[in-house]
């Protein structure tokens, strides 16, 4: 039985081991993706595709993203990456990915023709996967993804709810939001609910305000370190939660809350404002089909900058530095992002799509959230990032605020505590 | 009077037993009555309707998360890598546990330790070092590789649970086999494995359900998506934004009964009296 | 028999012995060895999942010992282990002692004590999620239980479970116990019925009474059963985190945080995989010792 059992694995080892084969272009290429909402559009297209040009395109699921993450990151080590694939990472991550030349180069192909693919799609897109000339990476700069969507984070209103308290315009500052709260609170009705139990999105919350009250370049001079987290500007963008929590604008737990929850209590009217994706649209509803909002950027506190909200791709694709088949893969990726596709797309699965030309068939709240797109940034396209466990340091403090458990400024001494750990690790 | 005491506290132990028992056994089956629940209703009505029973049955769900979650391919790969995972480990783990237990051989104690730490540290970031190993070996995309990577996962805690039982094994059985002629292997098949029929039982539950829920090294490993598992399948009603709540409730109930039906199985083995049988 | 021919058949039966072992030791060096081998090389360097190594030498230990928000998540992983040693375990060994003996819907009991484990993790984060829901819409509670301690005449006891540091991670220790204990329940039932009813016969012979019995006869015979349900619950509750993720994603704060989450964090937020495999390499060093502990604890019990 044992030795059967040896014999069998040592056998079948030998077997398998003889039939490695060297990869070599074909007429079919292979894309691994972690969209799930997206995978059956993507396999119809994929399907239309064959039809027209003769080229298989085999799409892979591999859910959810953080499985997706491991297995990208586990194939770049051991060399077998696919044609097509995405990489759902750090922007300073996507440097590795192109410098292990495991990213191919786009930017001839988007330049081609005059630059008409280029030129197709939203710019903000592109930039999330773009290395600007000087970039602190040392990529060569360049384009190196195809935005397949565009999303951005904005802030959600429920019509209904606001005209139960008397309020007929939504919010134009922030202290317009802290009063319309107020008269919400008064009625019974929870003003605001959001996913922060999710770092990522109460992150991006403050940047917006942070970009309001100091603007981008004394941001990317605090990641520096020419500017401390103690600095006054800061000390406001951390009092802003302390000013909502006292107000009692926030939901109950909001600091533990999956945004899957918190998107449940928004379209069940459990709160009436809410601060969210682009994506929303379409679970909103799902959930409740006659839900009845509208979007606004956050309402500004300052007139010192301009707010700008989170915007970029939604996700992207890259082509494999060492495929075979990469022209093959550059076509197939053309074709997706192309107009018709970009149309069947955004129509079957709800997003912005990343061409501009596509837009014509969205619903109009998807339309009302395009628009915030000119006043986006994103982290992928700042010139650099706050080191991860400075930004650990920042979010987790504002939950301690959130939760009252510190003050801001304990909060800002503690983050600037942090930058300056991380800072003589460094410089080591 | 002595004789209708002795009833009346009997039967008032018995109801306080129940009591205690029903009291545990109602929360376990508050949340497989509201999975099964949630199952029949369709997503604009799923946290609305607070109703015991849903106003409107919707059937089908059931349907729609068989064909949508490819069912059909994934459930006959989740029986498959189950019955092989299982079986390989029960034969794999009951030899190696008898031989701790049971036999001689220099280092012994080493190995079984090695076992047994081995089961404590945790492997993050292994799966990268795994994803390579099974590149090397050609194993990656493969049932095979995929087979043994589980075994390898449920090895030692049932080499663990084995052994303590073969350790309780009375010395006189094995002694009466070997009179009978009875070599190594013949006791280990013929005496300690209906022995330890309990722990078989266990075993067999826990690595199945280990097997059935298992999914993130599935991703890893396979690739293609007629080799993934029952997993995969549900995975796809729980999109990275949006959840279809009532498929992915039929999709996990029908997820559910094989394991529950696994149990029920295996559970008479833990019922029965055995020790008693066998020495009689 | 001379004293070679002696030693050959030594050595034919310690390798027929230790061919019984050879399969799982096979096994469990390709697939255990390698990636162990790599995770212990990795905790000395630098590296970001991608991208050139930087060997540091101790340098990732040297940081972990001073790292707070990991010797605090072992902590709360040591309080959630403590609870369901303790209530989850008695409870456990209860439930099954109550299935040992011949009652009425036995079959039914052991059914359905077995249903937390195998549910789903998704339903299970649903399900709390709802029941301990903080939230009031039109002036009602939510969550269930807030509503029911509302509806009962406790509405002091009304509270954000979840949201509160002081709470929050024994609510999440409770909810662990729960899922958790069907597994002590089948393997402790399990357990009990490898004794051997003589012992019971012999003990009722000798005049002993119900608790006697339980202290002299069960309780003995059940110590290694317990010691494995102990060394297994210690494991399972040191590595638990799916139930966390479910119930308060990213954690409250910091107040929820287990060793795992640490490392996950470590490896995907920070992308720092040198450091998380470091600290998986001290978390397992403390789990080994501590059922090694354990494991001598139980020594010393049976003795006694």
């Amino acid at each position: 039985m044992r030795n059967l059992g040896i014999i069998c694995f040592s056998l079948i080892l030998i077997v398998l081991a003889g039939c490695s084969q060297p990869p070599k272009p074909s007429n079919k290429i292979i894309l691994w993706h972690w969209m799930t909402d997206r995978n059956d559009t993507f396999q119809k297209l994929a399907q239309e595709y064959q039809q027209q040009t003769g080229v298989e395109v085999n799409i892979q699921l591999f859910a959810p993203s953080d499985a997706y993450s491991q297995k990208v990151i586990a194939a770049a080590q051991a060399n077998v990456l696919p044609d097509i694939y995405g990489v759902l990472d750090k922007k300073s991550i996507v440097a590795d990915f192109i410098k292990a030349g495991l990213v191919t180069d786009l930017t001839g192909a988007m330049d081609a023709d005059g630059g008409q693919w280029k030129n197709s799609l939203f710019d903000k897109a592109l930039a999330d996967k773009s290395f600007e000339a000087g970039n602190i990476y040392g990529v060569t700069p360049g384009i190196y993804g195809v935005p397949i969507d565009v999303t951005n984070e904005q802030m959600l209103y429920n019509k209904r709810l606001l005209a139960k308290a008397g309020i007929k315009t939504p919010p134009q500052t922030f202290d317009e939001f802290v009063r319309d709260a107020q008269a919400l609170k008064r009625v019974g009705i929870t003003p605001f609910v959001s996913g922060w139990g999710e770092l990522w999105l109460l992150d991006c919350f403050a940047s917006n305000y942070a970009f309001n009250i100091m603007g981008e370049d004394k941001i990317f001079a605090t990641f520096r370190g020419q500017v401390k987290y103690t600095d006054p500007d800061w000390i406001k963008v951390f009092s802003i939660f302390a000013q909502l929590r006292d107000k009692g604008v926030f939901i109950d737990g909001i600091v533990t809350k999956g945004n899957k929850y918190a998107e449940q209590d928004f379209a069940l009217e459990r709160a009436a404002f809410a601060f969210n994706g682009s994506w929303c649209v379409n679970v909103y509803h799902d959930m409740n089909p006659n839900l009845d909002y509208g979007v606004i950027p956050p309402p500004p506190i300052s007139t010192a900058y301009p707010l700008k909200i989170w915007g970029s791709a939604g996700s992207s694709f890259v082509v494999n530095g060492q495929s075979p088949n990469k022209d093959k893969a550059i076509a197939f990726l053309k074709w997706l992002t192309a107009q018709d596709q970009q149309v069947v797309l955004a129509r079957e699965t709800n997003n912005l799509p990343s061409n501009k030309q596509a837009l014509v068939d969205v619903s109009p709240i998807l339309k009302d959230f395009a628009k915030g797109m000119d006043q986006s940034t994103h982290p992928n396209i700042w010139p650099l990032n706050e080191d991860p466990s400075v930004s650990e340091a920042f979010d987790k403090g504002i939950q301690d605020i959130i939760i009252g458990d510190k003050t801001p400024l304990q909060v800002a001494q503690e983050v600037q505590q942090a930058k300056d750990l991380q800072r003589s690790r460094g410089s080591i | 009077m002595k004789a209708n005491r002795y009833i009346f506290w009997g039967m008032a132990k018995s109801t306080f037993i129940h009591i205690f028992l029903m009291s545990v056994a109602l929360t376990c089956l508050f949340p497989i009555f509201w999975m099964v629940r949630c199952a029949f209703m369709t997503n604009d009505t799923v946290f609305v309707d607070q109703s015991i029973i849903p106003h409107h049955l919707n059937f089908g769900n059931f349907a729609l998360a068989w064909t949508k979650g490819n069912f059909a391919v994934y459930f006959v790969n989740s029986v498959i890598y189950t019955v092989c995972v299982v079986t390989g480990i029960v034969l794999i783990s009951s030899l190696a546990a008898y031989s701790f237990s049971r036999l001689k051989f220099p280092g012994k104690n080493i190995i079984f330790y090695l076992f047994v730490a081995a089961m404590m540290i945790p492997l993050p970031g292994s799966f990268v070092a795994l994803f390579v190993l099974m590149t090397k070996l050609h194993l990656i995309n493969t049932r095979f590789g995929y087979i043994l990577c589980m075994i390898n996962v449920g090895l030692s805690m049932s080499i663990l649970l084995f052994k303590t039982f073969f350790d309780k094994m009375p010395h006189e059985l094995e002694d009466a086999a070997r009179i009978d002629g009875c070599g190594k292997i013949g006791i280990w098949w013929n005496m300690a494995m209906p022995f330890a029929r309990p722990a078989i039982a266990v075993i067999v539950i826990f690595n199945s359900l280990n097997v059935w829920n298992e999914y993130i090294l599935a991703t890893l490993l396979l690739g293609d998506s007629q080799l993934m598992p029952l997993q995969r399948g549900l995975v796809v009603f729980q999109g990275a934004n949006s959840t279809d709540y009532p498929v992915l409730m039929a999709g996990l109930t029908m997820a559910a009964v094989p394991i529950i039906i696994v149990y029920l199985f295996m559970q008479k083995h833990i019922v029965k009296g055995l020790s008693g049988e066998v020495i009689g | 028999m001379d004293q070679k021919a002696k030693a050959a058949a030594l050595f034919k039966d310690n390798l027929q012995n230790f061919l019984f072992v050879l399969p799982a030791f096979s096994i469990f060096c390709i697939f255990y060895i390698y990636p162990f081998y790599k995770m212990i090389n990795l905790s000395f360097y630098d590296w970001r999942g991608i991208g050139p190594m930087h060997f540091i030498g101790f340098s990732n230990y040297q940081e972990l010992m001073g790292d707070r928000l990991w010797w605090n998540s072992i902590g709360h992983a040591g309080y959630i282990t403590l609870i369901a040693l303790t209530f989850q375990n008695a409870l456990a060994f209860a439930l099954a002692l109550a299935c040992d003996r011949e009652i009425r819907m036995k079959r039914f009991y052991r059914l359905v004590f077995f249903i937390p484990p195998v549910l789903s993790e998704v339903v299970v984060g649903l399900i709390w999620n709802w029941i301990l829901n903080p939230e009031t819409q039109n002036g009602q509670y939510i969550g269930l239980l807030n509503h029911f301690l509302y509806a009962s005449g406790f509405p002091q006891l009304v509270h954000n479970w979840l949201g509160d540091p002081k709470t929050a991670l024994t609510t999440i220790a409770i909810v662990n116990s729960w899922k958790g204990f069907g597994w002590g329940f089948i393997i402790m039932l399990a357990g009990l019925q490898t004794i051997d009813k003589q012992l019971y016969e012999a003990a009722k012979i000798d005049g002993a009474g119900a608790w006697k019995t339980f202290t002299n006869v069960t309780i003995p015979m059940m110590l290694p059963v317990i010691l494995v349900v102990v060394i297994l619950t210690i494991l399972g509750c040191m590595q638990v985190f799916v139930l966390i993720l479910a119930m308060v994603n990213e954690g409250l704060v910091h107040h929820t945080d287990v060793p795992v989450t640490r490392i996950f964090s470590a490896m995907q937020n920070t992308n720092r995989f040198g450091y998380a495999c470091a600290q998986a390499v001290i978390f397992g060093m403390i789990l080994v010792s501590v059922s090694f502990i354990s494991k001598k604890l139980s020594d010393k019990a049976k003795q006694v």
